[in-house]
This record gives structure tokens, C-alpha cells and sequence, in this order.
């Protein structure tokens, strides 16, 4: 059994022990979760965890590391976007509107005569930040209900069954021009809320069903008959167990809430000048087409892009987790 | 059956008094429609106590709620604060929307369930894959990109449709914007067609069809895509709310005057009657929708019995 280079995975020495009985292999599977197994696991010498053996497939995968490359780059822009464009995305000069390229300026110019690259390479952050942020939320929120409405039942279950019902008759883009044409701020804030509110009931739905189905293995009647209680249960054999088809819906609608802010934004609720957005910078430039194409391609391309790169990883990240599709 | 479908009915009533009710507050809570009416200027106080009494404002959110609902079951669906009836809007708009979305529907049912089910018999292999990276293209591109793009292309670069839709919407002219509407949830449905096709695809039942002597054809419509489609029209019925209220974008785009411009329209102008009556009309139909779907499965699946 080689040791793994780096010392990033506490449950390896467990995992090594394997066979001891339900409890501990469900506690083994809690603490493997953090997937950053630096060492080459050897196939058939002791069994693999769930996640274990589902990092040892996506590595292989070209679609999982392209899709977390494209996504460690974006990060890194979003944080840093002066690394690779150095200008002023809000230092325009009228007089070269929609100027072509030029030297320095690989994208040309926008009708303000902002420079497209710069504006492009700055709107990363603010489609990361939403994008993140909401997801964060609406996991969060969504997994927490979803999973005490899976595990208790009764009238919480058919009360949060009948809310996420109400919340599912509002078609979301009408539901962001309602609930954002009232707000005035200029924060990505009032946008990450209301991505939360319509988004949680989707992860809620998922992770009842999730834990339904962990809740009827035999290791929780195991661990309930030793005398395990609510909590315990919960939190060390169901969670661990029922927590990977939400993080792929999660990884998924990341994706597609960054579509949704662009959406909102070019509707003209989501996020507002002078904040740099993709979505804005589309809906400018979706009216002079046909003189400057090249000031919607760009924005439109690294928004595309982006959302590609979510969905991707989320599809990656299912194909290794199911194990029906295998 | 019968019981089943009073039974559902039943339990659509609290979720479309919570929906309606979720909108009525954002719309009535949320902004002053009475200091809209007025814009940058501050209405005159008595002016505004007598607007605010007629549009029956000066009551509890509560009541305003129950009033209103009231008049829309006795159809009167209000005036729009520029004089119009939100019924003769209605009339005018819901029949493009209604037509768009028919569009809609078909292309992403007929394209998807096809593209499904080939990339679904051929798993792995090179249409497979195709189909594959086309449909996570397709929903990575929002809908308000790939319509000013298929517009630029199609109708002003190389000239094939008109660039806009004219006041009429002709069934030929909204096959465009039908498709730009339904491009993302085709992308969905070819994938849920695809997976369920692969899965059933080495069901018992497609095993005993092949072994009795069925010709192909017949196996994978008759058994093997029947069964597969259920989760499909799950996914297109209640896509249906989602393609309408969708159709704000596209409808911007492609400038047909229908439920989506009006509600763009009231929202942008805070006309709150002509909101409220869109979006109630708009929840109805959504869950009309899922009851349809419901009892839909009854006949794509003789397993499935409604008691």
C-alpha cells in the first residue's frame, strides 16, 4: 500500500482498516469526503468508498479536467481580473466607439468606447460571485429543509412539499422581474437572494428523495438499534450517504444561474451599472448587431463558455457518482 | 379516476392561492403603483387618496387579495392604469404566446425525442457523443444569445426569415423564435430521452419483445420508446410554464406584442393590474399543465392506475 504524497486525505489511515462492521464502514465514508487523494490507489486491494473510487474516475475523465481548468481559470480572474487585463474597464474614450481592434486591444471597442477585452475579462467576477454565492444559498437552504423533510416526514414533509409547490408555479424569469424591477441597489446581493428563494425548492426536492433512500438502508436501522440518536444518525450515516446528488444538482444550476443573473441583467433587473456584467454588456451591444458584432461575441462567448464549463463539471462529477450508468 | 382527478384538483387550489398571492405582494407590496403612475413628480395627496380608493388600494394587502381574485372569477380582470382592460390586452396577446409556445412544443418534443433516441440505441458511439456535446452547447448558450445571433444570421445576414415578427405573427414567421424558444428545453429532452432509452434498452420486457420474433422497428417504438417517454412528458408539461414565461426574452427579441412583451410592458411601467392578470392566467396554465401530465401517464403506462 504506497502512502499517499500528500498528507491531504485524514481518512486514509480508516479506510486502510476497512472491514468493521456497518458503523464503521459508514463512518469510514463520511471522512473520506474531501476527494484530495494524492496517492495512486491500488484496484482490488481493499474496497473503495463511493468517493474514493469516484475521484479515481474523474481524473481519467478529459471532460472533468478540462471543465475544472476552464473553472480554476475563471476563479482566478474573477479574483484577480488585473492579472491579464491591466486597464480601467470603466475608462472609456467616446471617440473610438465601436472601433475595431487594435494593438493592446485584441477585442476592439464598445459604443461607449470601453475596451471589450478589459470589460470582458473584469465581468468575470461578478458572474463568478452570483454564480457561487446563490449556489451556496440554495444548497444550503434547499439540502437542509429537503433533508429534515426526507428524514422526519409527516407535516413538515407535506408543508415543505406544498411550499416548494408554490414556489415551482412561478416561472423564474417573470418571478426576477417582479420581485428585482422594485430594488435600486447596485450590489449583486438582491440577485444572489432572489436566485436563492425560486432556487432552493429544486435542491430541496432532490435531497428528500436522497435521503429517503439512504434512510432505508440497513446501517441506520443497525446504527438506530444501538441506540444512535436523531442527530447522530443524521449527521454521520444519512448526510454522507445521500449528499452526492445534490452537490451534482448543485454543480449543474451553478451553471445555470449564471445564465439567469445574464438573463435578469439583460432584462435589465439583474445586476446594473456601474457594475461590469456580462449580461449588461450583452444587452448593450445586442442592439448595434449588425454594425459591431464583435461587441456582443466576446461577453457572449466567455458568458457561454462559463456555463458550459458548470455543466460539464456537474455531468463529469454524475457519471462518476452513479454507478448505475457505469 | 374520477376521484383522483378531484382529488388533484383539490390540491391545486392552495398552491395557486400561494403562487397568485407570492406575486400580488411583490407586485402590490413591494413598489407604490400609485407613485409610478405620477413618475418623477410627487402626486397631489388628495389625488392620489381618491386613485388609491378606486383601485381599492386603501385596504389591508389582505383584502386587496381577495377582492381581487373575487373579480377575476367573476372574469373581470381590471383596467391597466392606462385605461385598457386587461382583458382586451389579454386577447390580443395570449393568442400570439399560445401560438409561439405550440411551436415551441413541437420542435422540442419531435427534434428531441428523435435526437434521444438515436443517440440512446447507439451509446458510445460517434452520433452518440455528437448529440452529446450538441445539447451541452445548446444549454450552455442563454436563449437571449442564440436568439440575436440566429437572428443576425438567419434574418439579417443571410435573409431567409424577416428579422421581426409582423403584428399578426403567421404560423411561418414564428417557426424562428419557436425555435429559439425551445432550444434549451431541447437540449433537456434529448438527454432525458436518451438516458431513459439507454436504460430501458436492456429491460426484460425489450428482451422478451426481440425473443418472440418482433421485428426491430416495432420493439423500440412500440415497447421500448413508449416506456421511455414517461419521464419525457413529465418534463414537457411542466416545461410549459417555464416556455411561457421564457417567452419574455424571446418575444423581446423577435418583437411579438404577447404575454411576455405585455408583462414586460406592465412590469417596466409598475402596472400592476395588467401583471397580476398575466401571471394568474400564466399559474393557471402551469398547473392545468401537470394535471394533464398526471393523468397522461395513465396512458403511456396501463401499470399505472388512478384509484
Amino acid at each position: 500500500m504506497p502512502e499517499p504524497s500528500s498528507a491531504q486525505n485524514p481518512g486514509e489511515a480508516v479506510g486502510n482498516a476497512g472491514a468493521g462492521g456497518t458503523m464503521d464502514l459508514a463512518a469510514t465514508e463520511a471522512e473520506t469526503l474531501v476527494p484530495g487523494r494524492g496517492g495512486e490507489p491500488d484496484p482490488g486491494d481493499r474496497p473503495r468508498s463511493l468517493w474514493s473510487d469516484a475521484w479515481h474516475d474523474l481524473r481519467r475523465n478529459p471532460v472533468f479536467v478540462i471543465s475544472a481548468l476552464i473553472i480554476v481559470f475563471l476563479v482566478v480572474i474573477a479574483i484577480w481580473p488585473q492579472s491579464i487585463a491591466s486597464g480601467n474597464p470603466l475608462a472609456c474614450d467616446i471617440n473610438k466607439s465601436q472601433d475595431g481592434p487594435a494593438p493592446g486591444h485584441p477585442f476592439g471597442y464598445d459604443t461607449q468606447g470601453c475596451d471589450v477585452y478589459t470589460r470582458t475579462v473584469h465581468g468575470a467576477r461578478a458572474s463568478i460571485t452570483v454564480g457561487v454565492c446563490a449556489t451556496a444559498g440554495a444548497a444550503l437552504l434547499g439540502g437542509l429543509l429537503g433533508a429534515l423533510a426526507g428524514f422526519f416526514g409527516g407535516w413538515w414533509d407535506a408543508l415543505l412539499s406544498r411550499i416548494s409547490d408554490v414556489f415551482f408555479g412561478i416561472p423564474i424569469i417573470l418571478g426576477g422581474l417582479v420581485f428585482l424591477s422594485v430594488v435600486t441597489s447596485t450590489t449583486v446581493w438582491p440577485v444572489v437572494g432572489f436566485i436563492v428563494l425560486l432556487g432552493w425548492p429544486q435542491i430541496a426536492r432532490i435531497a428528500r428523495g436522497s435521503v429517503l433512500t439512504a434512510k432505508q438502508n440497513d446501517y441506520v436501522l443497525a446504527a438506530r438499534a444501538l441506540g444512535a440518536g436523531s442527530t447522530r444518525i443524521l449527521l454521520r450515516h444519512i448526510l454522507p450517504n445521500a449528499v452526492a446528488p445534490v452537490i451534482v444538482v448543485a454543480t449543474i444550476a451553478l451553471g445555470t444561474y449564471i445564465s439567469l443573473e445574464a438573463t435578469l441583467s439583460f432584462l435589465g433587473v439583474g445586476l446594473r451599472p456601474p457594475t461590469v456584467s456580462w449580461g449588461i454588456d450583452i444587452s448593450s451591444a445586442s442592439t448595434q448587431i449588425r454594425d459591431a458584432p464583435h461587441m456582443l461575441l466576446w461577453p457572449a462567448g466567455a458568458l457561454s463558455v462559463t456555463v458550459l464549463a458548470f455543466i460539464m463539471l456537474g455531468d463529469a462529477v454524475r457519471d462518476a457518482l452513479d454507478p448505475k450508468l457505469r | 379516476m374520477g376521484r383522483y382527478v378531484i382529488r388533484r384538483l383539490l390540491q391545486m387550489i392552495p398552491v395557486f392561492i400561494g403562487s397568485t398571492f407570492l406575486i400580488f405582494v411583490m407586485v402590490y407590496a413591494l413598489g407604490d403603483p400609485v407613485a409610478a403612475l405620477f413618475g418623477d413628480r410627487a402626486p397631489d395627496p388628495a389625488t392620489a387618496a381618491q386613485i388609491r380608493r378606486d383601485l381599492y388600494l386603501d385596504h389591508p394587502l389582505w383584502q386587496q387579495y381577495l377582492h381581487y381574485m373575487g373579480q377575476i372569477f367573476q372574469g373581470n380582470f381590471g383596467t391597466a392604469f392606462d385605461g385598457e382592460s386587461v382583458l382586451s390586452l389579454m386577447a390580443g396577446a395570449w393568442p400570439l404566446t399560445l401560438r409561439l409556445t405550440i411551436v415551441a412544443i413541437v420542435v422540442e418534443a419531435v427534434v428531441g425525442v428523435v435526437l434521444g433516441l438515436l443517440s440512446g440505441l447507439r451509446r458510445g458511439r460517434t452520433v452518440d457523443s455528437g448529440v452529446l456535446v450538441l445539447t451541452l452547447i445548446v444549454v450552455s448558450v442563454p436563449t437571449f444569445v442564440s436568439g440575436y445571433v440566429l437572428q443576425y444570421l438567419f434574418g439579417v445576414r443571410w435573409n431567409v426569415v424577416p428579422p421581426s415578427v409582423s403584428p399578426g405573427a403567421p404560423l411561418n414567421q414564428l417557426i424562428l423564435p419557436g425555435i429559439v424558444l425551445a432550444l434549451v428545453s431541447l437540449a433537456y429532452v434529448t438527454r432525458l430521452t436518451r438516458t431513459s432509452v439507454a436504460e430501458n434498452h436492456r429491460a426484460d420486457y425489450v428482451r422478451t419483445a426481440t425473443a418472440k420474433g418482433l421485428p426491430r422497428h416495432t420493439v423500440v417504438v412500440r415497447h421500448l420508446l413508449r416506456n421511455s417517454l414517461i419521464p419525457v412528458v413529465t418534463f414537457i408539461g411542466t416545461d410549459i410554464g417555464a416556455l411561457m414565461g421564457g417567452a419574455i426574452v424571446t418575444e423581446r427579441i423577435f418583437n411579438i406584442h404577447g404575454v411576455g412583451y405585455q408583462l414586460y410592458q406592465g412590469i417596466v411601467r409598475q402596472n400592476s393590474p395588467t401583471v397580476v392578470g398575466f401571471v394568474t392566467v400564466l399559474v393557471i396554465v402551469f398547473l392545468l399543465a401537470n394535471l394533464l401530465v398526471d393523468l397522461l401517464y395513465a396512458v403511456l403506462d396501463p401499470r399505472i392506475r388512478y384509484a
